[in-house]
């Protein structure tokens, strides 16, 4: 096995480690079930409908390049009934947003250039 | 797509003893997941028995126009089990003195069976409360001679329960094959065009939801609301209850699920959402499953694994309600399909 083989098969990530998120809580058990608490009430049907919410979820997830965040939410938004288009969609609004906020400090940058130069 | 059943293309799992081979072994052989006898177990739900009878499905053959990629029944137009008229005779006989309220129909299309209307005719004068047809719909618009079929429906007032896996052409003709949607889209105007589905009408016309690939189905009421909405603003067409139902790992869709390399973390979402309320309720509880040969069932699945009902009454030409509703349901790791979240059955959640 290669140096490279070696590192790919120990991946920092493993997929099956979602199933054993809830296992945060053995080793902190109220502030893991407060969390667990608080996530849950937050994605109930409320002001914004839980199909909503899963979408601002998927956006969120890529925008936090979280793997097992685009793994739970793509399978969610499919239960959903969500369409693979609103899907995508979803994701230009967080990839809209991070792109903008890379470039409105583009102003800071013109505002420091112009402070500086004579 | 695919346009051949399992059996007609001599795949493995075309045997039932394959398919039950493989729930029983691998991640439920080696602990990681408890079978679901175990699982019962744990709240005192076994052996499992049955409940009242409500529900007298019947099969009358597994010829389909259509090829489902997902189909539990393995139904196509080349498989050629058809029910024959002495075991529709029999089935009659039963109709008539049967403590259920609801018959139920199925295929197959059902409709292909050439004694299908002889049979709606008989069995709507045994007086059945709620007698339902499990139509595909495409058959509808499949060749002349069904195109009256929405009239026939009528005139026998069945409930017509039809599957729409997505309000949308992409999902709907990947899952069901090509020009399915716009068939399904047709045959559903001229349902409501006779009545059905309609508002202050009482000829009821329920669609089936399931998903169309390796996960679950959402919240029923949520997803009939998006049905609801697409189907009426694109379509006009309107329809009374959704009922959402979860793919059990069987045939066609075991087949799936192995194919795509889906299959243990589709048993690990089944087995981690299963929920012990929704047990109460399983179908096989209220339900009888005939099958187009008379053999007798506690489901439907249970009858495409060729699992027949586990008491001395195996046929239908010995039928004793009394004595089958004294029986152990036979249960196997794909039961977990019917007990996921809020459950499913042939007529939705049930939790």
């Amino acid at each position: 096995m290669t140096l490279n083989e070696k590192i790919m098969a120990k991946p920092y990530y493993d997929a099956s480690d979602l199933r054993n998120f809830g296992k945060i809580t053995e080793w902190s058990e109220d502030l893991g079930n407060k969390f667990f608490d608080y996530y849950g009430k937050v994605f109930e049907e409320g002001a914004l409908t839980a199909r909503e919410k899963s979408l601002i979820a998927l956006a969120v997830s890529h925008t936090e390049q979280c793997p097992y965040c685009i793994d739970a939410y793509t399978k969610d938004g499919l239960q959903r009934g969500i369409t693979k288009e609103e899907m995508m969609e979803a994701i230009h609004v967080g990839a809209a947003i991070k792109s903008g906020a890379t470039l409105v400090h583009g102003v800071q940058m013109m505002n420091k250039v112009n402070k500086l130069e004579m | 797509m695919t346009t051949k059943s399992l059996i007609a293309r001599n795949n493995d799992l075309a045997n039932t003893e394959k398919q039950l081979e493989i729930l029983s072994n691998g991640i439920f052989m080696n602990g990681e997941l408890p079978t679901f006898a175990n699982k019962i177990k744990e709240t005192n739900q076994f052996p499992l028995r049955p409940k009242k009878l409500e529900i007298l499905q019947i099969n009358l053959g597994y010829m389909c126009n259509q090829v489902c990629a997902h189909c539990h029944v393995d139904a196509g137009p080349d498989r050629k089990e058809i029910m024959t008229l002495t075991t529709m005779q029999q089935c009659i006989k039963v109709v008539k003195n049967t403590g259920a309220h609801t018959l139920d129909l199925t295929g197959g299309a059902p409709e292909m069976n050439p004694n299908f209307r002889w049979f709606v005719e008989e069995a709507s004068n045994a007086g059945i409360k709620d007698f339902i047809v499990r139509s595909n719909l495409t058959i509808i618009r499949a060749n002349k001679k069904y195109h009256d079929l929405p009239e026939f429906f009528k005139k026998h007032n069945i409930h017509v329960v039809s599957s729409m896996p997505h309000w949308t052409r992409g999902k709907t003709d990947k899952q069901r094959g090509n020009g399915v949607f716009d068939k399904s889209i047709k045959a559903l105007q001229m349902l409501n065009e006779v009545g059905y589905g309609t508002k202050g009408s009482s000829l009821k016309l329920d669609l089936v939801y399931n998903p169309s690939g390796a996960f679950l189905p959402g919240d029923q009421k949520a997803l009939e609301q998006d049905f609801k909405k697409s189907l009426n603003d694109e379509f006009k067409i309107t329809f009374n209850n959704l009922f959402s139902i979860t793919n059990l790992p069987i045939s066609r869709f075991l087949d799936y699920l192995i194919a795509s390399e889906n299959y243990e973390d589709y048993m690990v979402s089944l087995v981690d959402a299963y929920n012990h309320k929704a047990i109460e309720n399983v179908m096989c509880t209220n339900t009888i499953s005939i099958g187009w040969d008379g053999w007798l069932y506690d489901c439907d699945f249970n009858q495409m694994l060729n699992l027949k009902v586990d008491s001395k009454i195996k046929h239908i030409v010995d039928y004793n309600e009394e004595v089958l509703q004294n029986r152990d349901i036979i249960i196997n790791q794909h039961c977990y399909g019917c007990t996921a979240g809020a459950g499913s059955s042939c007529q939705g959640e049930v939790a």
